[in-house]
């Protein structure tokens, strides 16, 4: 099943970040056109293009294999967020000094570099598995936060996931008032 | 006009909180009665301030609040920004009681959170004394608030359907269209006429269609504890109604005390703090009291005095008492087919036929068809120890078959259910924090026994393998707070008389569900806005 990039703005307009007609906007149009490595911000920039590799590693790993286009889809979600949410940017950032240390140590690569099931190996490695997500708590329990959950909420608040699971209106997502009356059949 | 002091702050500008010159009506706490009196009070005329002691929150950041409401790291306390020092409190009874989980303080107040549903009370709530030998009876009646039953369904905008036979008389339609009923609910219908349990919609106060400028509803699924689109009805939308009519709205201002006049017959002035630790006097020549019933009984027995040496207005030492909640009783399992749930937050079903009941030694019984049964799958996804195809292979296997029925039951007001004061614990500003004392009776455990006898007799129809039963030994309080300055004629027995007036005190007036005599088994939301309503006009009779 397509991720599609309606499913990243129904993603984005859910958690907040873009309302009504934002389609525009969306941070990923663009975001790695122009980057001169001496311009102002270009440091940031560069940050953020690793960190939202790095989400599509994660997703690559921890999404079901049913899904494509994974790698649009967290790119378009994870650049508007990052743009939007400075804080969230910030401690994402922060902790992908862990998973690069790991992905040092384990394959001599930084993490935004692995393929999908080194990159799982890595969050596994690391705990983030079974860790508890909570953004100021361990290396394992920040990961599990800023990374795994971060592209779970985006594939499952979408209209996407949410049929992946037999739901086309999931939580989070504003799907309308019809489909809560509609049967199985439809 | 405003009578002094800025209007409705901006967003960057830091608001000024210094009092208004003497003004007609203080009205403390920004909350549904607060909000729906000090308008009213606004209608005819009167210059208002309203103190609220909570923030004033960015309707833009609803949709973040509900982020954090799905993603189980950030806990239920911090979608509204509940706890912390501010908001301590203590539980000492019998039954612990999770306090700032069942509040909101801030403009809008705990409709910023509720599930929105608007219910009246039936006329035998006003009457249980006398029909059942228990409780007490209202000293006034249905016919009483009828009128202003109508007011507050137009105020919040209900979306209801007059199918309910069991529903007490009304003339008029609801303002907007009813929810349809659900696919969980048609297959409740089947087994509830087999179990002879009679179904009927829900008066929602969320928006069927567009209305007062604000969306219908939307469908994002996380009504309770936040709304990003505003279908649902919040207390901030009138609050905002009144800034626009001149009435001011402070907020971050807690009510410290209240200080009497005239050998302690009068309120001559709100006590109020900011932030920078300074206390401001906000005079007027009336106050209503609107803090929910918890915080409205604290801040009269914080305003103890020489000439209210027990607290203020509580010459019957019935401040504090006769705490009521409702009681949760429900019953889940699942089925052998698709039942299409948790697709929208809110419930389109439910069967009143067992509230005005003849079972011996039971209370109203209220029963509820819920369209969010068993885990959202997000939810679940991110508590999951697993990922990649196995967790959707768990995802499918526990989303779609689950129903669920709830219910609630009403508590009789007893004495030593109630508020206090903990003076070993206190507030950010040094005041003792409100203690709950709260236990069950045995009525209350036979209602939800009966309850569950009931949703079990559907259960059969069904042919659903139960799962849980949350009943007697297991249930929880549906966050409703009730009877702690309870209304009443005699005022050795009770603290305001019909016109919500406290008897000790001529120019304080109380709009809460502390006025409550009984709690029925109604979410109580629609009676406090009727009496909110009915507070501000005996109010407008004494100016």
């Amino acid at each position: 099943m397509e991720l599609t990039r309606r499913d990243a703005l129904a993603a984005l307009a859910g958690a907040g970040i873009l309302a009504g007609g934002g389609a525009a906007a969306l941070a990923r149009d663009g975001f790695r056109e122009g980057t001169d490595p001496g311009s102002e911000g270009a440091p940031e920039r560069a940050e953020t293009e690793r960190v939202v590799d790095a989400l599509v590693v994660v997703a690559r790993g921890v999404y079901p294999s049913a899904v494509e286009n994974v790698g649009s889809f967290v790119e378009t979600y994870a650049a508007t967020k990052l743009d939007s949410r400075p804080d969230f940017r910030t401690g994402a950032t922060e902790t992908l000094d862990a998973l690069d240390a790991e992905a040092r140590i384990t394959f001599d690569a930084r993490f935004d570099e692995l393929g999908p099931a080194e990159g799982e190996t890595v969050l596994r490695r690391v705990g983030a598995e079974t860790a508890e997500p909570d953004p100021g708590g361990t290396t394992a329990e920040r990961i599990r936060y800023y990374y795994v959950n971060e592209v779970l909420f985006a594939l499952y608040t979408s209209p996407t996931g949410g049929e992946l699971v037999g739901i086309e209106n999931p939580q989070g997502h504003p799907g309308g008032t019809d489909s809560y009356q509609r049967g199985p059949e439809r | 006009m405003s009578a002094g002091g800025s209007g409705p702050a901006s967003a960057t500008a830091t608001p000024d909180r210094t009092p208004s010159r003497k003004v007609d009506v203080c009205v403390v706490g920004a909350g549904p009665a607060g909000a729906l009196a000090a308008n009213r009070l606004a209608d005819r005329g009167h210059e208002v301030v309203v103190l609220e002691a909570g923030p004033r929150f960015d309707r833009d950041e609803r949709r973040e609040r509900m982020e954090r409401a799905i993603r189980p790291a950030h806990g239920t306390h911090s979608v509204w920004d509940m706890g912390g020092e501010r908001d301590a409190y203590t539980s000492s009874g019998e039954w612990f009681y999770p306090l700032n989980v069942a509040r909101v303080k801030g403009v809008g107040g705990s409709t910023l959170h509720w599930q929105g549903m608007v219910m009246r009370l039936h006329e035998s709530d006003f009457e249980r004394h006398t029909r059942d030998g228990v409780g007490a009876d209202w000293p006034l009646d249905y016919a009483d608030l009828r009128p202003y039953y109508a007011e507050a369904e137009r105020a919040l905008g209900v979306a209801g359907a007059s199918d309910n036979p069991f529903a007490p008389p009304r003339e008029n339609p609801h303002p907007m269209p009813a929810f349809p009923p659900s696919y969980s609910d048609s297959i409740f219908a089947e087994a509830c006429e087999e179990a002879g349990v009679a179904m009927h919609s829900v008066p929602n106060a969320r928006n069927s269609e567009a209305r007062d400028g604000r969306s219908e509803c939307v469908g994002f699924g996380t009504c309770q504890p936040v709304c990003p689109s505003g279908a649902k009805y919040s207390a901030d939308y009138t609050v905002e109604a009144a800034e626009s009519k001149g009435v001011r709205v402070l907020d971050r201002v807690p009510v410290q005390r209240l200080e009497t006049t005239d050998g302690g017959d009068r309120v001559g002035a709100a006590i109020y703090a900011t932030s920078d630790g300074e206390e401001h006097r906000q005079e007027a020549r009336q106050f209503v009291l609107a803090a929910g019933g918890v915080e409205t009984p604290r801040l009269l027995l914080l305003s103890r005095s020489a000439d209210h040496p027990d607290g203020l207005a509580n010459s019957s030492d019935a401040v504090g008492r006769y705490f009521m909640e409702h009681l949760f009783a429900g019953t889940g399992g699942r089925l052998d087919r698709p039942t299409r749930q948790n697709h929208v937050g809110f419930i389109t079903s439910e069967s009143h036929q067992f509230y005005d009941n003849d079972f011996e030694g039971v209370g109203p019984i209220k029963l509820e068809f819920l369209n969010y049964a068993g885990p959202s799958p997000v939810e679940q996804a991110l508590t999951a120890d697993e990922w990649g195809d196995d967790l959707l292979d768990s995802l499918r296997d526990s989303y779609g078959t689950h129903i669920a029925m709830g219910g609630l039951v009403g508590q009789l007001p007893r004495a030593d259910n109630r508020i206090t004061l903990d003076p070993s614990t206190t507030d950010d500003h040094g005041n003792p924090v409100p203690d709950v004392q709260w236990s069950l009776d045995d009525r209350t455990r036979r209602s939800l026994t009966k309850t569950n006898d009931i949703q079990t007799r559907v259960f059969d129809e069904l042919g659903a393998d139960v799962e849980w039963t949350v009943g007697p030994d297991n249930t929880g309080p549906a966050y409703h707070h009730m009877g702690t300055t309870r209304m009443g004629d005699d005022s050795d027995e009770s603290v305001v008389d019909p016109r919500l007036r406290t008897h000790d005190v001529s120019n304080l007036t109380v709009a809460s569900s502390s006025v409550f005599v009984t709690s029925g088994a109604m979410n109580p939301t629609l009676t406090i806005a009727a009496l909110a309503l009915k507070a501000a006009d005996h109010v407008d009779d004494d100016l």
